[in-house]
């Protein structure tokens, strides 16, 4: 019997739905023209412009900053509240705990934005880099602390036991044992963190100040100033990066099991 | 001999339930010590505050003369081997059994010769290289075990170690695990709710219920004179027949009314006078069964039954006969088959016997401990009756 080319027909149409887009702004990137009014001829005009635009490095940047420093400050914070999480879930106080960390990814992120934007101006800080690393670690501490914790949910208490059996101290525990079985989750978290950071507007653009634009404002403020085909180009390398480090997690992830 | 480890009047509490309840007990050097008891019945929380893993709220644990109640799991020399064996999965079978001497920070020398001893001990030096989960179960055990003997421990806690292997399996492993404690000659402590483990490994077997230590002694004599209806039921079968002592026979034996049958002979070790009511407890192989009525004997009790139930199992058969009331359960070994030999059927008349001396007496009775005993299959039809009398 012949199968059924449905599930095909399906399957492709969805992937076509998904990524033609993505295709689009490729295929434009490297379009002469400059309206997206049709293919005028190959070229990398627009990749070379983009070294000449120094807001954008400088946006790229305050990105790449923010998101590493959110991401390592999350990711020690988001641990141990995993931990913490993990070790005591039958207490009232973690029950509660859990309801503080888990909101932040349902909120809207508008209210959040809004929210932290109030609190800064009440406190009097100055908004900036600082504020846009504040407010990134507050929702990257919940991503991390949900992917350590569904990493720790599926690791025999008995091991931590096992080591503290056969002599190691806390330190000993935790460093020859605890990390090394947590680390796929710590990079998942850590990912997921660094993504989440790199690419976050709403939140970005309420505690963002004079001369702290990050790459996603930045990107916004060209689409309605300046020159789609540069974002095209821009968003192309974007889009190559983030595939490396998803493929390469992913591999590493594999090789952990 | 002195005791090596030693729970002193050690009790544990968890929320509601008093999981250790004032337990003292002494276990010897070398010896191969096991805690029996079904689940929850305190047996691994003892392990437990032997390792460290949890503290007594009343309570001492002495180990070789000095008092290691508060100390840390890290700080004892005791291992425990794991009943999820709790192998590092991250690390190999040659860096599992280091694990002990590379926290300790001994030399490399000293760490190689002793990983390799060890995977010599357990026979497995081809496969130090492979990762707990390429590894049998019984390949797993292995390593925990060797795992935990490289540091030396004075003694070895085994938390219910062959309950996740099957039955081929375990028993090679109960055989491995003898042999090991043979070689190594250091204390073991076995937490187990299986009866033929406890019995083939052990010198002695403490048999515990609710929290508390209900017998202690040899293999054999946990099993012939079981001091608590608890231990008679909990170990093998048993049937539970409640009498009176009527008179004294040769003075070492008693004559008990049970039911309307009068004057079964009895072993009388617990000094039992007449007018006292006991409880008796027989061995189904203990007692005999034909179709043919035997011959009198000295010290012999032959009593007429009806067979109401039959469980054909191989190298024996069961049966529960009914006679004066009770239900009485015998187990007959098939070590000769006459092809002329007319076989017992259902509701023959038969004779059953036994000895004086097979039959004991308990010191303490409690009605619960029947259902442990195995009831025969129900008939469709009749009533659930399960305070019935065997």
């Amino acid at each position: 019997m012949r199968r059924s080319r449905f599930p095909f027909i399906v399957t492709m149409a969805v992937l076509f739905f998904f990524y033609l887009p993505i295709i689009i702004l490729i295929v434009n990137s490297f379009n002469a023209s400059r309206f997206e009014s049709g293919w005028q001829g190959f070229s990398l005009m627009w990749y070379k412009r983009l070294f000449h635009e120094p807001e954008i490095w400088r946006a790229a940047r305050n990105s790449l900053l923010i998101a590493a420093a959110a991401t390592a400050v999350s990711l020690v914070i988001g641990t141990t509240a995993a931990i913490a999480l993990h070790r005591f879930a039958r207490s009232r106080l973690q029950r509660f705990h859990f309801g503080l960390v888990y909101t932040p990814l349902v909120v809207p992120e508008i209210l959040m934005g809004i929210s932290l934007l109030m609190l800064f101006v009440t406190a009097g800080v100055e908004l900036g880099l600082f504020t846009i690393f504040l407010a990134h670690v507050t929702f990257c501490i919940s991503f991390v602390a949900m992917t350590v914790l569904a990493r720790l949910q599926d690791f025999d208490e008995s091991i931590v036991e096992a080591a503290q059996d056969l002599g190691a101290g806390w330190w000993a525990t935790t460093r020859r044992v605890l990390l090394p079985m947590l680390l796929p989750g710590l990079i998942a978290g850590g990912l997921l963190a660094f993504t989440l950071s790199i690419d976050d507007f709403v939140i970005t653009f309420f505690v963002a100040g004079p001369g702290s634009t990050t790459l996603p404002i930045r990107v916004y403020s060209m689409i309605k100033y300046g020159s789609p085909p540069l974002i095209n180009a821009l968003s192309t390398i974007l889009l190559v990066l983030t595939f490396t480090a998803v493929a390469a997690s992913q591999r590493l992830s594999r090789s952990r099991h | 001999m002195s005791e090596f480890l030693e729970f002193r009047n050690v009790s544990k509490r968890f929320g509601a339930i008093q999981a250790v309840d004032g337990v003292s007990l002494g276990i010897k050097k070398g010896e191969f010590f096991s805690l029996l008891g079904p689940s929850g019945c305190g047996k691994t929380t003892m392990l437990r505050l032997a390792a460290g893993f949890e503290y007594p709220d009343t309570g001492q644990v002495i180990l070789d003369g000095a008092d290691i109640t508060d100390l840390s799991p890290n700080k004892r020399k005791v291992n425990t081997i794991f009943q999820s064996y709790a192998l590092f999965p991250h690390l190999n079978v040659w860096e599992n059994i280091a694990f002990g001497l590379r926290v300790a920070k001994r030399s490399k020398r000293d760490i190689e010769t002793e990983v390799e001893a060890m995977l010599r001990l357990i026979r497995m030096g081809d496969q130090a290289g492979k990762k707990p989960d390429q590894l049998s179960g019984g390949q797993k055990q292995r390593v925990a075990i060797a795992r935990a003997l490289i540091n030396k421990p004075q003694v070895l806690l085994l938390d219910e170690p062959l309950a996740a292997l099957d039955l081929k399996l375990r028993q090679r492993m109960l055989i491995e695990l003898d042999m090991i404690h043979d070689q190594v000659g250091i204390t073991f402590l076995y937490v187990t709710h299986d009866q033929g483990e406890a019995m083939s490994l052990s010198d002695r077997i403490a048999v515990m219920d609710s929290g508390r230590i209900e017998q202690v002694g040899s293999p054999a004599e946990i099993y012939e004179t079981p001091r608590t209806s608890f231990v008679a039921a909990f170990i093998g079968d048993t049937n539970f027949l409640e009498g009176e002592v009527t008179g004294l026979v040769e003075s070492e034996y008693c004559q008990v009314k049970i039911a309307d049958i009068p004057g079964v002979i009895c072993f009388n070790d617990k000094s039992m006078k007449p007018g006292n009511p006991v409880y008796l407890s027989i061995r189904p192989e203990k007692i005999h069964i034909s179709r043919d009525r035997p011959e009198e004997s000295r010290l012999r009790n032959i009593v007429p039954a009806v067979v109401e139930d039959m469980i054909y199992l191989g190298s024996t058969t069961k049966y529960w006969v009914r006679t004066h009331g009770l239900r009485v359960q015998v187990l007959r070994q098939h070590f000769r088959f006459f092809l002329d030999e007319k076989p017992i059927r259902w509701n023959d008349d038969v004779w059953i016997w036994w000895h004086g001396d097979d039959g004991f007496m308990l010191d303490r009775y409690r009605a619960v401990d029947e259902h442990l005993v195995a009831l025969p299959p129900r008939k469709v039809g009749e009533p659930e009756d399960n305070n019935e009398k065997p």
